[in-house]
């Protein structure tokens, strides 16, 4: 098929993940408001010490952001393979990996873009100062696209087994261990005056190894589920 | 022209059937045949490339269609059990954007014919999930609609939970891609009379 085509079909993939996920706005507004109360029980549960929060609250956001964005990962192509789409979408006859890879953007716009945009306010509980915070913005912006995307290749491989939520963050969490690592580092290190440049081109090194394989690891795993 | 050679069939344990071979050329109609569980839509999902066969070859114009890949799939259109409707965008928005998604002409006169072809197009602005399981039917058939271009139909039981008007559009449908030298495979346990110039027929047994 012709690039514009190709094109086309890809905006058209994610512009129908979009509207279906703005028709939904309960399920996203759980997504951001799990994040907000994670990341609020940690105050609350070792009290107002203002050097110990700040010492925790970058891994404490960072925890919490990986927990919201692996609860919004079941909704990724549940539905889809469910009402028959997923398999027109294997039919199309365009490469299943960039449709793949569109479905992820739309899904990231959708449940990862809103945890970035509102992590600065729950930064502010943990008393980040003004560096820490565009460092964690900054970490959580290169961060949460690598979490979808790996997330991704869970959430096809577990599609149509029982109890599949349970497997896909066992399948999931030890994965996202250096997304953690690098990006609540990235703000640690900003706070101990450090600089997060290493740990921040860490994330981007993820990042774009996360887009090359999970998209095609992704697809392969959907073409077993539509078998 | 679609050439099945020696084809077998598993399903977990089962062997739902093997050794089977035909041919199809242009403005044939292929009826698949066979009572439940006979492997009617695992044979429809072998030949749209989704279930790959456990022997056999299944080409297109010679050629083996999972080495066809983008290609082959650009000649074909198929209609599975579940309709690939999503309850929560319009019918316009389902069929415009899987049109979209699948390389199908989507400009809106198009889409708007073809939701007409299926009278609804007076509920094209309603979301799905207040449509009838008939009218999301027609919602999934309306692709079909857009898909004149493409020479192969593959339909599992495209007539399930239609009223005789719709029927009679399917089958008109039908009729009209048969004329243009189209190839349609198809499962039905009606009896729909589709006048083609070529009726096969596969028997499966169970």
């Amino acid at each position: 098929m012709n690039a514009p085509g190709l094109t086309d079909a890809l905006r058209a993939t994610a512009h129908r993940d979009l509207l279906a996920a703005l028709r939904h706005r309960a399920d996203l507004l759980t997504t951001l408001i799990f994040f907000a109360i994670v990341a609020s029980l940690f105050p609350l549960g070792v009290g107002s010490d203002t050097a110990l929060l700040r010492v925790m609250g970058p891994g404490v956001v960072w925890v919490a952001a990986l927990l919201a964005s692996m609860l919004a990962l079941a909704r990724l192509f549940a539905s889809d393979y469910a009402d028959g789409t997923l398999e027109q979408l294997a039919l199309a006859p365009h490469s299943l990996t960039l449709l793949v890879l569109a479905k992820i953007a739309a899904h990231w716009l959708a449940t990862g873009l809103p945890l970035v945009v509102i992590a600065p306010l729950l930064g502010l509980q943990f008393d980040l100062s003004a560096d820490a915070q565009l460092v964690l913005l900054a970490s959580l912006l290169l961060g949460t696209p690598t979490l979808s995307l790996i997330g991704a290749v869970g959430a096809a491989l577990t599609l149509g087994v029982r109890g599949g939520g349970a497997l896909l963050s066992l399948l999931v969490l030890p994965l996202y261990v250096p997304v953690l690592i690098f990006g609540a580092g990235a703000v640690e290190a900003t706070a101990a005056g450090l600089g997060a440049a290493a740990h921040l081109s860490l994330l981007g090194a993820l990042l774009l190894v996360a887009l090359v394989f999970a998209p095609w690891a992704t697809a392969v795993s959907v073409r077993i589920a539509v078998e | 022209m679609l050439a099945i050679t020696q084809l077998e069939c598993v399903r977990g344990e089962r062997r739902l059937f093997s050794d089977l071979s035909f041919t199809a050329a242009p403005h044939t109609l292929l009826e698949v045949r066979g009572p439940n569980g006979s492997g009617k839509t695992s044979l429809l999902r072998n030949l749209c490339g989704l279930l790959p066969p456990a022997a056999g070859a299944i080409r297109w114009c010679g050629t083996d269609i999972h080495a066809l890949g983008e290609d082959y799939r650009a000649q074909l259109a198929y209609l599975g059990h579940s309709s690939g409707v999503k309850d929560e965008l319009t019918a316009a928005e389902n069929l415009r954007l899987s049109a979209r998604a699948g390389g199908l002409p989507a400009a809106a006169a198009a889409i708007d014919d073809a939701l007409e072809t299926l009278g609804i197009r007076e509920f094209r602005h309603l979301p799905c999930k207040a449509l009838s399981q008939g009218q999301r039917r027609r919602v999934a058939l309306a692709r079909l609609a857009l898909s004149a271009a493409r020479p192969l139909w593959v339909l599992d039981e495209p007539f399930t939970a239609l009223d005789t008007a719709a029927l009679a559009v399917v089958r008109q449908l039908v009729e009209a891609h048969l004329n243009r030298g189209g190839i349609v495979v198809l499962t039905t346990h009606q009896e729909v009379a589709i006048a083609a110039r070529a009726t096969q027929r596969v028997e499966l047994a169970r």
